[in-house]
């Protein structure tokens, strides 16, 4: 099998925040009404209960969030996500329901440091400083789709489709330019 | 600017997020029907000055269609609601109604 690449190599700049690509990550798009028994079964089989609406779960390395009302966006690592995806399939296998391995269609980003926040402000419409942790907000990068979360102390996590991230790196690298605070 | 809120992931955010879909609450006229019917169907169009039914998608959120009700000389938004009505709700002329009390209603 040829080696799997991610879109942008683990790309890295150092602004006034740190600008990172995540490397190879699993992702899953589970599109099924949300309250089917078998979905909520084989989810707790992997340890994760249904996000509340926008929320997120995590259990052991697996993010699940809430992506729209019947969908679901599966974060796991990049080698797991065939096996998932699988799993996923044969439990949902007799009800209306789309299980679809995306890992390669997508990039992820993380944007760390203090002032994260200025950055994602510069080129989102969403009301950032209203986001709490926990919360998938999925909105628009200057041009492009993108949904991004507060993943941890000081870091938020960006996903956006592979096809524009390098673009997408390109706006997060300029708007961390040192200098360019905007408080 | 005009601020809406979707009612399928209930995030309230400004237009640039979200893409119009022209006036909400059209009947379809298709195969079968008359030529002023059809006509009608495809070109006629209210475009009030005043209160308004439109059709929006939140296409880069949720990606799901909802319709709104709002005064498109004011961009005043009175209600947000499903987009699996084929009339305004009770709930939503009610509150139209309570800030344009001289509006002539839904027709």
């Amino acid at each position: 099998m040829s080696n799997a690449v991610s879109a942008l190599n683990s790309e890295r700049h150092e602004g006034f925040v740190t600008v990172s690509e995540a490397g190879l990550v699993g992702m899953i798009t589970i599109r099924s009404d949300q309250a089917s028994k078998p979905l909520v079964k084989a989810l707790k089989d992997l340890g994760l209960s249904l996000p509340p609406k926008r929320g997120i779960t995590e259990a052991g390395g697996l993010v699940l969030a809430w992506m729209s009302p019947d969908e679901l966006l599966l974060i796991c690592p990049h080698d797991q996500a065939p096996a998932h995806t699988g799993a996923l399939e044969a439990a949902l296998a007799k009800t209306h329901a789309l299980v679809v391995n995306v890992s390669d269609a997508r990039a992820l980003m993380h944007v760390r440091g203090a002032r994260a926040d200025e950055v994602m402000m510069k080129l989102s419409p969403a009301d950032i400083q209203q986001l709490p942790a926990g919360e998938m907000r999925r909105t628009r990068f200057a041009q492009v789709p993108a949904a991004f979360w507060r993943s941890g102390r000081e870091e938020i996590s960006v996903i956006c489709f592979r096809s524009v991230a390098a673009y997408v790196m390109g706006l997060l690298e300029v708007s961390a330019r040192p200098g360019s605070e905007l408080f | 600017m005009l601020s809406l809120t979707c009612p399928c992931c209930g995030i309230t955010a400004e237009e640039t997020e979200f893409h119009p879909g022209g006036e909400a609450h059209l009947k379809r006229f298709g195969p079968g029907s008359s030529d002023d019917d059809f006509e009608g169907y495809l070109f006629g169009r209210k475009n009030p000055k005043g209160v308004h039914f439109e059709r929006w998608r939140h296409s880069h959120g949720c990606g799901k269609w909802f319709l709104v009700a709002r005064c498109t000389a004011t961009l005043e938004v009175f209600a947000s609601y499903s987009a699996q009505t084929t009339t305004p709700p009770v709930d939503v002329i009610k509150a139209i109604k309570a800030k344009r009390p001289d509006w002539e209603g839904y027709a």
